[in-house]
């Protein structure tokens, strides 16, 4: 991609593919002119959503704080970094104006509780995870693939290099298999390069695989997987 | 612990909650306090759920959404990095995200038509949930900042954002090269934030 950087709006929408998607984290890492652009484009996103503000299902309330009750919150990501970088909440104290708070509180409160960390992208989240885990595997056809899973971020990261490109009208799909053994569509993937956050619940995941689909991806794999990870071996 | 399901909708202060109060509510929520949380979701819940049901469409579907996305939000809790952005930002991303994942995850085994999507989008009608809301201060607001973007930036973030259409897929329904599309949603993007004030 030429032009990176144009991204960014698409991306602050979710309007990237898992491929775009995942590229674009991994240039968030680096640049950091994006990760204000992205920031500050999410919060006027984040305004459109003033025009369908409408009162959920009551019955809803109670069993998203049932929830809560059965799961408890992470812990802080706390990754040193070599740059201390402390920026400016810009955004924020901007964005606190604008809903009419004075300024003064919002420099009293908007302290954040990890002044000394830069956000990592979350694939380097999981992979700098102290529970990280990883598995590789080299493929009959060529090209490697590895699956990177960390219980505390409940997130899994795949990495392809080198596969064979997929046929015309046909992509990769990752797959997490869950503790009952079914397979839920975990991401796509178009090229035989490429990294993808596996989507799903990663943290309870038993195994993680590979599979060529049609294009656009089936909600059952359609063949058998060219690559499989047993999460439960190490 | 109260229920406030009663309460009107999009009322003003529903629609501009104040950030501080959210981020310290967070905060609590990241040491386990389920009834910060509880008030979180009754300060948040009328947008995130907007913005839920207007990408899913399909109100059963809409509410594992929010289930989904709320529970990402207290186990994230800690992780809210104020930094980056207001805390009501943060968690419609939350929900945002698992909504257009969902939607690309139910649509990929029927496969979306592209001739429905420019048909019913290409003239949007105003839709009854947006006017119950329209008379509220920061409603009137968007909605004239909407007005600022040119036709072709309108139409692609609201497909984008709304439709949950990937920018190539936008550039199809819009009839545009691949490219001009994700062009169109950033500048849109940057013009709505630069009239609402909404600054880096």
């Amino acid at each position: 991609m030429s032009d990176i950087h144009a991204l960014s709006g698409a991306y602050a929408v979710d309007a990237l593919n898992d491929i775009e998607r995942a590229e674009f984290d991994r240039h968030l890492a680096t640049c950091h002119s994006c990760r204000e652009e992205v920031a500050s484009l999410r919060e006027a996103a984040a305004h459109l959503a003033e025009s369908s503000a409408a009162a959920p299902p009551p019955a809803l309330r109670a069993r998203i704080l049932d929830d809560a009750r059965s799961v408890r919150p992470l812990p802080p990501t706390v990754v040193p970094h070599r740059h201390r970088v402390r920026r400016v909440p810009a955004i924020a104290a901007a964005a606190a104006l604008v809903v009419g708070l004075g300024a003064g509180l919002t420099t009293a409160l908007w302290k954040p509780w990890q002044p000394d960390t830069v956000q990592l992208t979350m694939a380097d989240q999981i992979r700098q995870a102290s529970d990280a885990q990883s598995w590789s595997q080299r493929l009959p056809g060529g090209g490697t693939a590895t699956v990177t899973r960390s219980r505390s971020i409940d997130a899994a990261v795949w990495e392809s290099r080198g596969l064979e490109s997929v046929p015309a009208g046909r992509v990769y799909e990752l797959w997490l298999q869950a503790p009952d053994e079914t397979l839920a569509p975990a991401g796509l993937m178009s090229s035989g390069d490429g990294e993808v956050i596996l989507r799903g619940d990663a943290g309870d995941a038993i195994g993680a695989g590979l599979t060529v689909e049609p294009s656009g991806g089936s909600p059952a794999p359609t063949t058998e997987p060219l690559v499989f990870f047993d999460f439960r071996k190490s | 612990m109260s229920n406030r399901g009663s309460e009107p909708v999009g009322v003003p202060h529903q629609g501009a909650p104040t950030g501080s109060n959210l981020a310290s509510l967070l905060r609590r929520c990241a040491r386990g306090d389920e009834a910060a949380f509880a008030e979180f979701y009754d300060r948040t819940s009328a947008r995130a759920w907007g913005v839920a049901l207007r990408v899913i469409r399909n109100p059963a579907q809409a509410e594992e959404v929010l289930q989904e996305a709320y529970l990402q939000a207290w186990r994230q809790s800690g992780r809210f990095d104020p930094d980056r952005g207001t805390p009501m930002s943060w968690l419609l991303t939350i929900v945002h995200r698992t909504a257009v994942d969902r939607v690309r995850a139910v649509e990929a085994s029927s496969q979306r038509d592209l001739r429905y999507a420019r048909e019913t989008h290409a003239n949007p009608e105003p839709d009854a949930t947006a006017a119950v809301v329209l008379g509220s201060f920061e409603a009137r607001k968007v909605r004239g900042a909407l007005d600022a973007l040119t036709e072709l930036q309108r139409q692609a973030l609201e497909l984008a954002y709304w439709g949950g259409y990937t920018h190539t897929e936008v550039a199809g329904i819009l009839e545009v090269p691949v490219g001009t599309a994700k062009t169109r949603i950033r500048d849109g993007l940057i013009r709505l934030r630069d009239t609402l004030g909404v600054e880096v």
